[in-house]
């Protein structure tokens, strides 16, 4: 009787938890059937799972006709830059204020800490201005150096620097080790774990960001793999397959590269609490 | 540690520089702004801006599409985040039960929206709401069921944003539960077992209550994001129709940056941020805890 019980929930259970899971996975697998879809058979209903003529037509449209891959540069020169500069700032930054001892320290610390806590809104009028008047917008500078500070990896690597014991770099000062030393000697090997999760979020967040580039890149040649999305789907309303390409390359590296850094995502959430 | 001056520089000279020019002045310059009618002739020449004191303010009490957007926005916030969170909590407690299979597949699957590019599935779901060839009236269509014009009808067109909102939400807020759960010491369920509560009266009275804290994260999070909803609304609405999905910040971008009234932007991304604050304090305040 329990046992006939037990076997119902344990269907049920995964019954709904594998409907939710296709819910989660079926725009997915709509968009790349559809990418690969010729016109023709974009608006066939029932719609086909399986294209019936597989073309890569869109794709080689998308980079020939559409120039996609200046967008695609575009957007990895941008997050590799932000990412790499913000990971070496924050985590100096985190080191200083882990282990130096120095007055206003705390207060400064506070003032960072609080700023956390404005949206991103805020910011971005006076930021905008400020470019403007240097000649910054649509350039590479313009995207990269606003995006680049972050109150939160700062806090997170300070966080994450108080846990390595002052005895290993008191050592090492002793036999004449220099500051600078202690940081690529000793703080960051032991750092390794936060500064990747660090990295895997800023990476992430820069890649999705999409305000702050529709801002800055007007032009063109300068749009990010985002913007260059809203402006396909406004330019070329009707036509779903093309559409369909480009969101597979803006989501595709970032999907993969989640599958593959799953453990390190899934546990910097859960440790963090975060959201990029 | 004692250290030098020079080394300090060093190493919080770049993080704290930057940070002061690009968070710490912006913001203060945000309410100088404020009180400015900064618009597009400024741009070109700074001293065209004037101040004109709480004009913009009082401006936008008055102005029907701001309240709109406000009115808009609340309503995403009041509807998504109960649906977020009841559904995020259901599929953690599904996926932590002892006995499920798959964990570690159902984690990663949930998780996949979340990490995905917001502008580039926004064209997806535009598709697959679309009245006539999109996915979901072809599957409501299968149960004889036709499908409203999700996007083009005011009446669906938010429910159709809060949609896509929390689908994309779900993961992330599940991750955080599963982590909540996890640190519910079991030997409270054995001891509720013993007396010969229900699962019910174990939901209710450890569950919850445990799960306090995790519960005030999310929620502030969810808080301060949902209230910055803008992507969505841009991707597969603009606003509209009739500006029913129309929001704050939707509305600053057009103020801003189509029409260039960057006083009048500013006053409503202050407001927007008291907005945040107030609803922020008022949740924190909820949830003094009672034990």
């Amino acid at each position: 009787m329990t046992k006939q019980r037990s076997i119902i929930q344990q269907i049920v259970v995964h019954g709904v938890l594998a409907i939710g899971a296709l819910v989660m996975v079926v725009p997915f697998v709509w968009m790349v059937s559809t990418s690969f879809k010729p016109a023709q058979e974009i608006f066939v209903v029932p719609p086909t799972w399986i294209p019936s003529q597989p073309t890569l037509k869109n794709y080689v449209d998308l980079f020939q006709n559409l120039d996609f891959a200046r967008p695609f540069l575009n957007t990895v020169i941008v997050s590799g830059s932000i990412t790499v500069l913000s990971v070496l700032f924050s985590s100096m930054a985190g080191f200083a204020f882990a282990k130096f001892r120095f007055r206003g320290r705390n207060a400064l610390f506070m003032l960072i800490l609080a700023t956390i806590m404005v949206p991103g809104q805020m910011t971005i009028i006076p930021v905008f201005l400020m470019l403007r008047h240097l000649g910054l917008i649509n350039t590479y500078a313009g995207l990269i150096i606003p995006a680049m500070v972050s109150a939160f990896n700062v806090f997170f690597m300070r966080q994450y620097i108080l846990t390595i014991p002052d005895d290993l770099l008191e050592a090492a000062k002793i036999d004449g080790a220099k500051e600078g030393f202690l940081f690529f000697k000793i703080i960051l090997p032991l750092s390794v774990p936060a500064l990747s999760t660090i990295a895997i979020f800023t990476f992430t967040g820069s890649w999705n960001s999409f305000l702050w580039p529709l801002i800055i890149a007007q032009d063109e040649r300068m749009y990010t793999l985002p913007v260059a999305i809203s402006v396909l789907a406004g330019q070329y309303g009707e036509n779903l397959a093309i559409q369909m390409a480009g969101s597979c390359i803006v989501i595709a590296p970032i999907l993969i590269f989640f599958i593959i850094a799953q453990r390190k995502f899934l546990k910097g959430i859960a440790l963090t609490g975060m959201k990029y | 540690m004692k250290t030098r001056f020079y080394w300090i520089l060093v190493f919080v000279g770049p993080a704290l520089a930057a940070m002061i020019i690009f968070l710490v002045i912006p913001i203060i310059a945000s309410f100088v702004l404020s009180v400015t009618d900064f618009n597009v002739y400024s741009l070109t020449d700074w001293s065209q801006a004037y101040f004109i004191g709480f004009d913009n303010f009082s401006e936008l009490l008055s102005d029907p599409l701001f309240w709109q957007a406000l009115r808009n926005t609340v309503y995403c916030l009041v509807i998504a985040m109960p649906l977020t969170v009841i559904i995020a909590l259901g599929i953690a407690m599904l996926i932590n039960r002892e006995k499920t299979y798959c964990k570690g597949l159902f984690r990663v699957v949930y998780f996949l929206p979340f990490v995905t590019n917001t502008v580039a599935i926004a064209v997806v779901w535009s598709w697959i709401l679309n009245m006539h060839y999109g996915l979901l009236n072809w599957f409501l269509g299968l149960f004889g069921i036709s499908g409203p014009n999700w996007l083009g009808d005011p009446t669906f067109s938010m429910p159709s944003i809060i949609m896509l909102v929390v689908w994309k939400a779900i993961g992330y807020n599940m991750i955080l539960f599963i982590a909540g759960l996890q640190n519910i010491p079991t030997f409270l369920y054995e001891a509720a077992e013993l007396d010969g509560a229900t699962n019910w009266k174990k939901f209710v009275h450890i569950t919850l209550p445990m799960l306090r804290p995790t519960m005030l994260f999310v929620t502030t999070m969810m808080i301060i994001g949902y209230l910055q909803l803008f992507e969505e609304p841009y991707m597969l609405t603009q606003g509209g129709p009739l500006n029913s999905t129309l929001s704050v910040v939707l509305y600053l971008y057009r103020q801003g940056f189509r029409f260039f009234e960057l006083g009048y932007a500013s006053a409503l991304a202050v407001a927007l941020f008291l907005i945040i604050i107030v609803i922020t304090m008022v949740r924190m305040r909820l949830s003094k805890p009672a034990y």
